[in-house]
């Protein structure tokens, strides 16, 4: 992939788009073949070491943490960053980057949408809005590679919209190469450079999206069977 | 030899725990850490029984339907209620009975200990140069019952399929019409009379105080681990084989350390292969 | 940020702390309160530590208590065998600890939960087995006698008002770290790992070692107060540091909630208790002693858990149907029955 791009993953259920996310982040080993991120191996590495290498994703079944507010959540995904280790926790040193922190996430959350709700339990927003948590959480940091796992499940029209146009955002600062997995086809035609199309584990068609959707045998893999 | 068939007496009653632990944990997900209360209760009511004038065959009977009974009643009250819980939480509920119960046991039958008489009077066999004891006889055939019964009953009738679908993917059986929570119920009661009845067959040899059932079901445990707890053939050779090992290394070491080799064998199993010898999956993370 | 203006009144509420304990023995009259107050104390950092394992790192051990007695061994063997001075001993006694856990825990934590549970009990298990055969290091079951009191320099602590001084500030040093702790990044570290393991690591925290230092900070704290508790009654024994103890620790932490101020609540709910079952229960049942304690603890723990899982209304319901008409108990009968739908099992 390059900087910048964004490629969509699409296929039905089962297809093994998930599975790739587990690979690449670590959560599963291959049996073969190699990942890398910019010439390094990833094979192997354990899933906080991918984290801490640029990759950053979302899940599927939404892994937020619930008790944490909304700016919590989003502070741990700076953890690399803020962190200074246990033992000098217990001594309350919690480094000088905080108040800065806390000013960049609510920055963030504004951006996506969420403004006014960073002191909010994450448990009580609407399952849209807490998909975007997720994602700012996954982004925050300023990963090199982001994973999303059907980023538009459960969004509304509206928060569609706003997704699509924040996604475009990210492809324009040419910062980071974006991985959709998607069913939503309208999501992927507008925003997707690339597509993948998978069926049963194996590739069946790639290119840009007009072509890809046109593909019959990703047509008969939709359609069919 | 002599330690070959202490061990396999001993082996066959973890062995019997440690099917019942494992059928409870695949039907319901819970590890009835409480089991060895069965074994306790079964003995002790069954020797209150007997003194209270019943004729020894009754008494026993008698103790083994109460304590299925009590294994029925803790699954209803106690175990259902915390099925939807984070994953710890019935194990602690279990934790908590048994405590409760040991405390019931001491209060009721104090700390002396108590013995039943053999099933079968009449001196030990010789076998291969060791004595084996009828009582052992019984035990183990009591194990081999067990077994044959289980292998028809899993294999040769419909409601032992159930069990079995149950067992390996809950959802799905559900899905099918088959009714977890009976399956949950009954997994309870028949723990409950298996626990019994192996505290009633050990009893004659190994004596029965208030806290026996404690040690015999976490080593049936230990058994059932070893051998994979998502296996019901598993269960049982673990026990043997713990039962075995204990033998040998008591017979061989010392006498105290009979339960250290149970929990270094524990914590070896645990450390090497999680989910014992036979099982599926992995019990750690990548 | 907040944190300038927090500063006052976080320090003097350490003040008032101080203070507080320091006026404690004075206020607290009875000698037999006093002493409960004291084991309260002692019982408050393993339940710290044990509260930090289970609500900010989401393990649980139920081997508590041999880190608790590996402690207490440590202090007393030093000091009554070798003649170590007090505070040299308590300081290993804390660092056994820390290093058994250390050296244990780190292969333990890679089990998923109930296994992990599993070999803590056995762990806890062996060592208690530990403490009864080694009879020439411990005196086995009869225990070790001739502890010396705990010393610091002139101080001697040969009193209970002056040792119920040294066991809460203790604690308030404590508290203060684990407060320290929780609201730094490594408190939401540890909150993160609790609330979703794969979620964390996702955002590159090494959940396995933070784990690690987490179970080694209970493992310390455990020591620390089997070492005081090793000063306070002079004598070991293996008997309170067994399973039922480790279930009694369970009990506290689960008893005390979630934040870290559970720790003094459950401990003393639990160990009160403790005393007013040992009071009130010879008066009735003659004969009876500790018996009646541990089915007290294991309901108590029982109908705690279910309270707190089900909403607390359920069991209740469940066993006024069932006392009433038994033979409802049989699945079948139980229809319309809240809780039933469960065709997901959560794990």
């Amino acid at each position: 992939m390059r900087r910048g791009e964004i490629l969509a993953l699409i296929g039905p259920n089962g297809a093994g788009k998930t599975t790739i996310f587990n690979l690449l982040t670590g959560l599963l080993v291959p049996d073969g073949g190699s990942i890398r991120l910019e010439g390094r191996l990833l094979n192997g590495l354990p899933p906080y070491r991918i984290a801490g290498l640029g990759v950053a994703r979302t899940f599927q079944n939404l892994q937020l943490f619930p008790s944490m507010t909304v700016l919590e959540n989003v502070l741990v995904g700076l953890h690399l960053e803020l962190s200074v280790g246990f033992w000098r926790g217990l001594v309350g040193r919690n480094g000088r980057a905080v108040p800065e922190a806390d000013g960049r996430v609510r920055g963030l959350l504004d951006r996506l949408g969420l403004e006014g709700l960073a002191d909010r339990p994450v448990g009580e927003l609407p399952l849209g809005q807490q998909r975007l948590v997720e994602m700012a959480r996954a982004m925050v940091s300023g990963p090199r590679l982001l994973l999303l796992d059907e980023p538009t499940a459960g969004l509304d029209a509206e928060e569609t919209r706003g997704l699509i146009s924040f996604l475009r955002e990210l492809r324009g600062s040419g910062e980071v190469a974006v991985v959709l997995v998607e069913h939503h086809m309208e999501t992927v035609m507008e925003v997707a450079d690339r597509v993948v199309a998978l069926h049963f584990g194996r590739v069946i068609a790639e290119g840009p999206p007009e072509e890809v959707q046109r593909d019959p045998a990703v047509v008969e893999a939709y359609l069919g069977a | 030899m002599q330690y070959a068939f202490a061990g396999l007496t001993l082996g066959s009653i973890y062995a019997l725990v440690a099917l019942a632990f494992v059928t409870t944990f695949n039907i319901t997900g819970v590890l009835n850490l409480a089991m060895g209360e069965f074994l306790t209760f079964g003995a002790l009511l069954a020797v209150s029984l007997l003194a209270a004038g019943l004729p020894f065959p009754l008494a026993c009977v008698v103790a083994v339907c109460l304590v299925a009974l009590l294994g029925g009643l803790m699954e209803r009250v106690a175990v259902r209620p915390v099925l939807g819980a984070p994953p710890l939480v019935p194990v602690m509920v279990t934790i908590g009975l048994a405590v409760s119960l040991r405390g019931v046991a001491l209060v009721a039958w104090g700390t002396q200990t108590y013995t039943l008489p053999a099933f079968s009077p009449g001196e030990s066999l010789r076998v291969g140069g060791a004595a084996l004891t009828l009582q052992s006889l019984w035990v183990l055939g009591f194990l081999l019952i067990v077994l044959l019964g289980l292998f028809m009953f899993f294999d040769y009738t419909v409601s032992g399929k159930a069990v079995r679908a149950c067992m390996i993917n809950r959802t799905a059986a559900e899905l099918l019409g088959i009714r977890p929570e009976r399956m949950a119920f009954y997994s309870f009661v028949a723990s409950g009379a298996l626990g019994a009845a192996a505290g009633i067959l050990i009893t004659p040899i190994t004596l029965a105080t208030y806290d026996v059932g404690f040690m015999l079901g976490l080593k049936g445990f230990i058994g059932a681990v070893v051998g994979g707890l998502t296996s019901v053939p598993g269960a049982v050779v673990g026990g043997l084989l713990l039962g075995l090992l204990e033998a040998f290394g008591a017979g061989l070491v010392a006498s105290g350390m009979k339960d250290v080799v149970a929990m270094l064998v524990l914590l070896a199993v645990l450390l090497v292969r999680p989910t014992g010898i036979f099982g599926l999956g992995r019990g750690r993370e990548a | 940020m907040k944190k300038a203006l927090a500063w006052p009144a976080g320090r003097w509420r350490w003040v008032l702390a101080v203070a507080a304990v320091l006026a404690g023995p004075f206020v607290i009259n009875n000698g037999y309160l006093l002493g409960v107050a004291i084991m309260i104390g002692i019982h408050t950092p393993v339940v710290l530590g044990l509260i930090l394992l289970m609500n900010y790192a989401g393990q649980v051990s139920l081997g508590q208590a041999a880190f608790y007695g590996l402690g207490a061994y440590t202090a007393g063997i030093l000091t009554a065998t070798w003649k170590w001075p007090p505070l040299a001993a308590l300081l290993a006694a804390v660092l056994v600890s820390g290093a058994v856990a250390a050296v244990v825990g780190r292969p333990l934590l890679r089990l998923r939960e109930q296994y992990l549970a599993l070999a803590t009990l056995g762990l806890g298990i062996l060592v208690f087995i530990g403490f009864n055969e080694a009879k020439a290091l411990t005196g086995g079951p009869s225990g070790l006698l001739g502890i010396p009191y705990f010393s610091l320099g002139p101080l001697l602590f040969d009193r209970d008002a002056k040792f119920f001084h040294l066991v809460w500030l203790i604690n308030v040093g404590l508290f203060w770290l684990a407060g320290n702790l929780v609201r730094s990044p490594a408190g939401r570290a540890l909150r993160a790992i609790h609330d979703s393991e794969v979620a964390a690591q996702a955002v590159g925290i090494d959940t396995g070692w933070w784990k690690w230092q987490v179970l080694i900070f209970s493992a310390l704290l455990a020591g620390l107060a089997g070492g005081l508790y090793a000063f306070y009654v002079c004598f070991v024994s293996p008997s309170p540091f067994g399973l039922v103890a480790s279930i009694e620790f369970v009990l506290m932490a689960v008893l005390g909630g979630g934040s870290i101020w559970g720790a003094l609540w459950g401990a003393a709910a639990v160990t009160v208790l403790v005393e007013v079952l040992r009071a009130v229960v010879p008066l009735v049942h003659r004969g009876a002693g500790g018996e009646f304690e541990i089915i007290g603890l294991g309901v108590l723990l029982v109908g705690l858990l279910l309270w707190r899982h089900t909403g607390g209304r359920e069991p209740l319901q469940a066993l006024r149907r069932y006392c009433g008409r038994p033979w409802r108990l049989l699945p079948g009968a139980a229809r319309g029955n809240p809780g039933l739908n469960r065709s997901q099992r959560s794990r």
